[in-house]
């Protein structure tokens, strides 16, 4: 599989906020997008998602299901967790893998992976913020996305769940798996890096 | 389609627990309609002849009370970025929140008007007349609120924008919804005429609505 990005460009509210960006992605590779607060980073990665339109430049994705649309092969963790307080990461799980279709991991064998195993049944309004970053890093096992868009991932993430993250992500990659990572702080994995400059 | 009625069931599961709000528009409901024989006065053939209005025009406001939240909160904690990016089509997605929506909300309204008839000293026969025309006629609300609500999802405080912005378009459905029930209790006008445009007003609303309203969501981003 293949992602390639070409002269992209993107005005939102008449500011210009990047434009003629390119890369190229391919299987097994991961990709961290830094740059300073208001580059583009949640931008670049809320138009690959197919969530924000471009104003010009293309995005090829090549090798994947010929039927499904990109935004359908791909996993979006974005700063907000889309976590509902009543309900419990059990249904939270049970619910997205229904609905993101390509199941891969049981909710509960998720739920381990992440270290969330006893917290399964309890109301997801007794989790902390770590806890709800991992059960939404537990979001990206249960259904099959070869692409993971991930807007800092590893905010409120202790250091054990951040060696964790480095592990989930490097099992991606093996199988592989594409990512691009907006982050401020460095990653536990080898990455590519493309630094966004802020726009004057 | 498994994608489908797991969205119905997590949004039914969602209404029922803490701070889902289910039961506010009923709870609204009762209490217009309670208040009504106290400003009307005791005059038990006045009541029972502006009954299945009263019916009517609560059930309209309290469609129109919890409708703000129908796409809200999935917008507010980004569920709804998701949802978009799943499978499932974007009018499908409307679709479930819709039905589940109307389950807990418009379903009840139906189901009490019998009930509340008593207040307003109704015959069975009006009773009857007045559920089966808010069944049919719900649905056509909640269809009509759903293109509201889908525009209003990213504003702080769009519940009144929102009451304005779909008002207009359910005058219809309330007047062929009460016409409906007149001719029920007997009228130059057989029954089955305003009930089948008052059917076919939901039919037009649930294909529009959820197109719409899957429009609106799409260029709430752009």
């Amino acid at each position: 599989m293949k992602l390639s990005v070409s002269g992209l460009a993107v005005t939102r509210s008449g500011r210009p906020v990047f434009s003629k960006l390119g890369f190229t992605l391919e299987s097994g590779e991961a990709l961290a997008l830094t740059g300073p607060n208001g580059a583009g980073k949640s931008t670049l990665l809320r138009i690959l998602a197919g969530l924000l339109p471009p104003t010009a430049g293309s995005i090829e994705w090549t090798g994947g299901h010929d039927d499904a649309p990109f935004s359908e092969e791909a996993h979006y963790l974005g700063h907000r967790d889309a976590l509902k307080p009543a309900l419990t990461p059990f249904e939270v799980l049970t619910f997205w893998r229904s609905l993101l279709g390509q199941s891969a991991l049981e909710p509960l064998a998720a739920l381990e992976r992440v270290g969330l195993g006893h917290a399964a049944y309890l109301p997801s309004a007794y989790l902390s913020a770590g806890q709800r970053r991992r059960l939404s890093l537990a979001r990206l096992l249960v259904a099959h996305r070869p692409l993971w868009l991930l807007d800092e991932p590893t905010a409120a993430l202790d250091q054990a769940s951040e060696t964790m993250f480095g592990g989930l992500v490097v099992d991606h990659l093996t199988r592989g798996g594409l990512a691009i990572i907006a982050t401020h702080t460095p990653l536990p994995i080898p990455t590519r890096t493309l630094s966004l400059r802020a726009s004057a | 389609m498994n994608a489908f009625f797991a969205l119905i069931r997590r949004d039914l599961l969602l209404a029922t627990r803490i701070g889902g709000g289910a039961g506010i528009g009923l709870v609204f409901f009762l209490m217009l309609v309670t208040i009504m024989p106290f400003a009307v006065g005791p005059d038990m053939v006045l009541l029972a002849r502006i009954g299945p209005a009263i019916l009517w025009v609560a059930a309209l406001l309290a469609t129109l009370i919890g409708l703000d939240r129908l796409f809200q909160a999935d917008e507010e904690d980004g569920s709804l970025d998701l949802l978009r990016m799943s499978g499932l089509p974007l009018p499908l997605v409307v679709l479930a929140k819709v039905i589940a929506h109307w389950l807990v909300t418009g379903l009840p309204l139906a189901l009490a008007a019998p009930l509340l008839g008593l207040l307003l000293a109704l015959e069975p026969q009006a009773m009857l007349a007045v559920t089966v025309t808010l069944l049919a006629g719900t649905p056509a609300l909640t269809f009509i609120g759903a293109t509201g609500a889908a525009l209003t999802a990213g504003l702080r405080r769009g519940g009144l924008i929102l009451a304005v912005l779909v008002m207009p378009l359910m005058i219809p459905v309330l007047i062929f919804g009460i016409s409906a029930t007149s001719a029920a209790l007997g009228g130059p006008v057989p029954f089955h005429t305003p009930f089948a445009i008052l059917c076919g007003l939901g039919l037009f609303a649930m294909v529009t609505g959820t197109i719409s309203a899957a429009l609106a969501i799409r260029a709430s981003e752009a």
